[in-house]
């Protein structure tokens, strides 16, 4: 009887290894399907600051008309009524363009910040915001090296204002993003991020005398969704170059990774000091019991 | 001496409440300096407090997209923690060390941590912009694990509930409630040990908070070694806030504290100061480490660089030296001075971090506005409040009824 208990537990303790190995077995060839992040390239030298992206954005996510062009004084930045701008500087070559939105990193601050879940960097590649998730808390604002999230201050019921790729409303119906699609020039490129890098890395090596050798988000951050290319260094056209080549939630790992140690240790040493400090602990015990 | 206080002794529901209901009225005059100036604060803060769920955290607060945190996050919640770190530095020294000397401000101090994460961590509701998705961190599928700000939520949450069992055999005291006194007194031990856990992971985590904000934060203050420099000073802020607070406590609750108490506070504060010497030596010896290591000599000749070093040496080497020096000649005085000056040394680092030195080159700077000054004010006065109603009613301060003492 007492066997057959035990051989009872042990074909349990194997099912239940089954199960829970056969669940992630299963779940290899759909991470396939998901395919690679995809992202856009932004080509400054191909853009000729026609704000017409910004007007796309504004009407794709229902957000208001974005300012006209005299009402412009200086370089601008997202906030929560536009989810994008597009800058001129006066550069080295003469004026450059750069479109400003979120880079959808790979590894996104925002992401491993919000403990809600809310942030949430999808597989397709783009970065959303769930608003029954969030909390306002705006960890992610502290955190995003790019200063992208954008809060309503003046809200009763606010939301984070940012670029999404047109994740919900585009993507998931298999078209491309809105500013991607509307671009008269071809600035920006929608593809996954391999394909981009590459088509980047070609017109760099075609045209080398056009563009600096360099793709900002490469490397930036831990590598970024959306690329750019540009006639002049990034610092110029008021690209953050400061921006470190490691991802973000790199920086906190450390201190996350000694959490499970310290609640193992701490305890078994606070009670092992209790035990020794308490006078005549095991006369007093046994005189009780 | 306590005619007031009447422990009902049959446990049937109508005279329990009818004692309840009397423990609400306020004791004593209540036209004390602290009521006229704080009553007025915090009706005007209730006010602002409305305005702020009603048209939105812009309409009273200077924040921007570039400081999302300001004074209710920087002030309300990262220095008052850091204060608030007495509880278990002192749970420590009394349950795990065994130092009796100390045991009699054990529950004050507990009662002082526990209201202060209870108003601070309420503080973060009214920062917070969307206050009634707070529990999808707690509940449901929203487990955002690779957050710093995760473990610290749950942290708190978990910490309040220790110290509220680390503090219960006094409300069992109040109610006369026996038999949950001698359950409740039981727990105590475990609640200790997992209460310092978990305040040695927050007390730091509030530092790693601020981790991921690398190029935000003036590199004077910013290292990989924040949590551990918040860690550290949170036992000093701790302390000097039980030396400071109990310093209050003995003069305005005076007749409470028996004579036995009295006489021992001049030792447990000179017990303390001690303590707080060693640790203000060690934070100090940290901060300097990180300095040379982080080879930042070029940016102390800034206005930036002549503030750290008031910080460093006004009130981190200072107040170490007057705290060494005061309790070598034993001048109780000089051991205030010196806590207040830790304590004014810890309220600069933490704003340090999170307001001055965050975006310090922004050309726009934040300064929080008088109407979160005063919401700020509301939180602190209303927990002084509250303090001040359990100290007049529980045994806190004054000596255990006779039936706690004979466990």
């Amino acid at each position: 009887m007492d066997l057959h208990r035990r051989d009872f537990f042990k074909v349990m303790g194997a099912t239940g290894i089954t199960l829970a190995l056969g669940k992630e077995l299963n779940a290899a060839p759909e991470a396939k399907m998901k395919d690679e992040f995809h992202g856009v390239l932004y080509d400054s030298a191909r853009c000729t600051g026609c704000r017409g992206c910004e007007y796309d954005c504004a009407e794709a996510n229902n957000l208001p008309e974005p300012i006209p062009n005299k009402d412009i004084k200086g370089p601008r930045k997202p906030d929560e009524t536009r989810r994008t701008v597009v800058n001129e500087y006066n550069t080295s070559k003469g004026k450059v363009y750069a479109k400003i939105q979120c880079m959808h990193c790979n590894q996104p601050a925002c992401g491993s910040a919000c403990l809600t879940q809310a942030m949430h960097k999808t597989e397709e590649g783009p970065v959303i915001w769930r608003a029954d998730k969030c909390m306002g808390c705006r960890y992610c604002m502290v955190s995003c090296p790019f200063d992208i999230p954008k809060f309503e201050f003046h809200s009763a019921n606010p939301k984070i204002e940012k670029c999404t790729m047109c994740f919900e409303t585009r993507i998931q119906k298999g078209e491309i993003p809105a500013c991607a699609e509307n671009c008269p020039n071809e600035a920006l490129t929608f593809g996954t991020r391999r394909e981009l890098i590459q088509e980047a890395r070609r017109r760099i090596y075609e045209k080398p005398d056009v563009y600096v050798d360099q793709i900002f988000g490469e490397h930036e951050a831990g590598g970024t969704c959306w690329l750019y290319i540009s006639p002049v260094p990034f610092k110029e056209i008021g690209l953050n170059t400061s921006i470190q080549k490691a991802s973000y939630p790199e920086l906190t790992k450390g201190f996350l990774y000694s959490v499970p140690s310290v609640f193992v240790l701490v305890p078994a040493l606070l009670l092992g000091i209790q035990q020794a400090t308490t006078k005549d602990n095991s006369n007093t015990e046994s005189s009780h019991e | 001496m306590n005619k007031t206080r009447t422990i009902p002794t049959n446990n049937d529901g109508q005279h329990i409440w009818k004692f309840f209901f009397s423990e609400l009225k306020p004791k004593g005059k209540w036209l004390t300096p602290f009521n006229i100036i704080s009553i007025p604060i915090i009706l005007l803060g209730i006010v602002l407090i409305v305005i702020r769920f009603w048209k939105g955290i812009g309409e009273i607060t200077n924040l921007s997209q570039e400081i999302p945190w300001g004074l209710w996050i920087g002030f309300d919640v990262v220095t008052g923690v850091a204060f608030a770190g007495g509880a278990y530095v002192i749970t420590f020294m009394v349950y795990i060390l065994n130092m009796h000397k100390y045991h009699s401000i054990v529950r004050v101090t507990v009662l002082n941590g526990f209201l202060a994460y209870l108003f601070y961590a309420g503080a973060l509701l009214l920062d917070l912009g969307r206050p009634w998705n707070v529990i999808n961190p707690i509940i449901g599928n929203n487990f955002g694990v690779s957050s710093v700000l995760f473990l610290v939520a749950w942290h708190f949450l978990l910490y309040m509930i220790a110290q509220l069992i680390e503090f219960s055999p006094a409300i069992a005291e109040w109610l006369g409630a026996r038999r949950a006194h001698k359950i409740l007194s039981g727990m105590t031990l475990a609640a200790v040990i997992f209460g310092i856990t978990l305040s040695m992971l927050h007390q730091s985590g509030l530092g790693a908070l601020y981790l991921m904000a690398k190029e935000k934060i003036h590199p004077l203050w910013y290292s990989e070694f924040i949590p551990i420099m918040f860690f550290v000073s949170s036992i000093f802020a701790g302390l000097s806030m039980v030396i400071f607070e109990g310093s209050i406590s003995h003069r305005v609750f005076s007749e409470q504290i028996s004579d036995k108490d009295h006489k021992a506070q001049h030792g447990i504060i000179h017990g303390l100061a001690k303590i707080c010497t060693g640790t203000l030596f060690v934070y100090f010896f940290l901060q300097l480490l990180v300095f040379i290591h982080g080879k930042h000599w070029d940016l102390i000749n800034s206005p930036m660089g002549y503030w750290y070093l008031l910080e460093m040496i006004g009130f981190v080497f200072l107040p170490m030296v007057l705290f060494f020096y005061s309790y070598r000649t034993n001048n109780l005085f000089l051991i205030r001075l010196a806590a207040i000056l830790t304590m004014l040394g810890v309220i600069l680092n933490r704003l340090n971090v999170t307001i001055i030195g965050f975006r310090w080159d922004m050309a726009v700077r934040y300064v929080p506005s008088w109407m979160e000054i005063v919401v700020t004010l509301t939180v602190l006065f209303t927990e002084i409040w509250i303090f001040r109603w359990v100290i007049n009613r529980m045994p806190v301060l004054r000596e255990s009824p006779s039936f706690a003492e004979k466990e």
